[in-house]
């Protein structure tokens, strides 16, 4: 079966608090797991403001996730959320090369809202461990050629 | 009085009609995908009112044009942009 990277958002009522909301990202977590999908990033970001009232409701709990899946799965995890009234919205979105590049790097910490960005002194060290590994290598090449 | 202050007011050329050239930024910096979950990255593709900037202000190519539409469409749908308001900015 061919299987794809997905990516779905959750948006949670706030009905819900946190922890409740917790215990409900597991079981959907759970469910993707039983039907075979791999999971590649649980983010949860928490109770934030939404920008439009939806059923009343001005704010919502988010939850982001990433997985490999087959589109029949996709399917499923859909239903499950349409007939679930705790899920405000959700979002499911296949993802292409270049945005599964864009997650990796953003869990790497490279790209992103919590991009870190390196200290000078980390970015010293960095380098000189690579000057010394090239000093490494043309000496050991250095004697190979004698 | 021959020189007053009007005078020299443009001792040097006035810089009209100068414009920068604009340019399609992801095409720049070689950003290949646009996230629709960084809200605060895709307002500077909208206006005070949450419509989508045409590519004449922006300087977007048409094919990262799409892109950004397609991710403040997803970004709306899931609560993080508006899509009517006033004063958004």
């Amino acid at each position: 079966m061919k299987t794809k990277n997905y990516e779905t958002v959750f948006v949670f009522t706030p009905v819900l608090n946190e922890a409740d909301a917790k215990t409900h990202v597991k079981t959907y977590m759970a469910f993707l797991k039983e039907q075979g999908a791999e999971i590649l990033e649980e983010d949860f970001w928490g109770m934030r403001q939404l920008a439009y009232p939806i059923q009343k409701k001005t704010t919502g709990i988010y939850f982001v996730t990433e997985y490999v899946a087959t589109g029949e799965l996709v399917d499923a995890l859909e239903v499950k959320c349409k007939r679930d009234a705790q899920v405000l919205r959700f979002l499911t979105v296949r993802l292409d090369k270049y945005a599964i590049k864009y997650n990796e790097d953003k869990r790497a910490g490279l790209v992103g809202r919590n991009r870190t960005i390196k200290k000078p002194h980390e970015l010293k060290a960095e380098a000189d461990a690579r000057a010394a590994e090239a000093e490494e290598r043309i000496n050991s090449q250095n004697e190979g050629g004698n | 009085m021959a020189t007053s202050r009007s005078d020299i007011k443009f001792l040097s050329a006035p810089k009209i009609g100068t414009e920068r050239k604009k340019y399609c930024r992801f095409k720049k910096n070689k950003i290949r995908y646009i996230d629709y979950k960084d809200e605060t990255f895709l307002l500077n593709f909208i206006n005070e009112q949450g419509k989508l900037l045409p590519r004449r202000l922006s300087g977007n190519s048409l094919k990262y044009q799409r892109k950004v539409a397609q991710a403040v469409k997803r970004a709306r749908h899931i609560a993080l942009l508006p899509y009517v308001t006033d004063l958004l900015k």
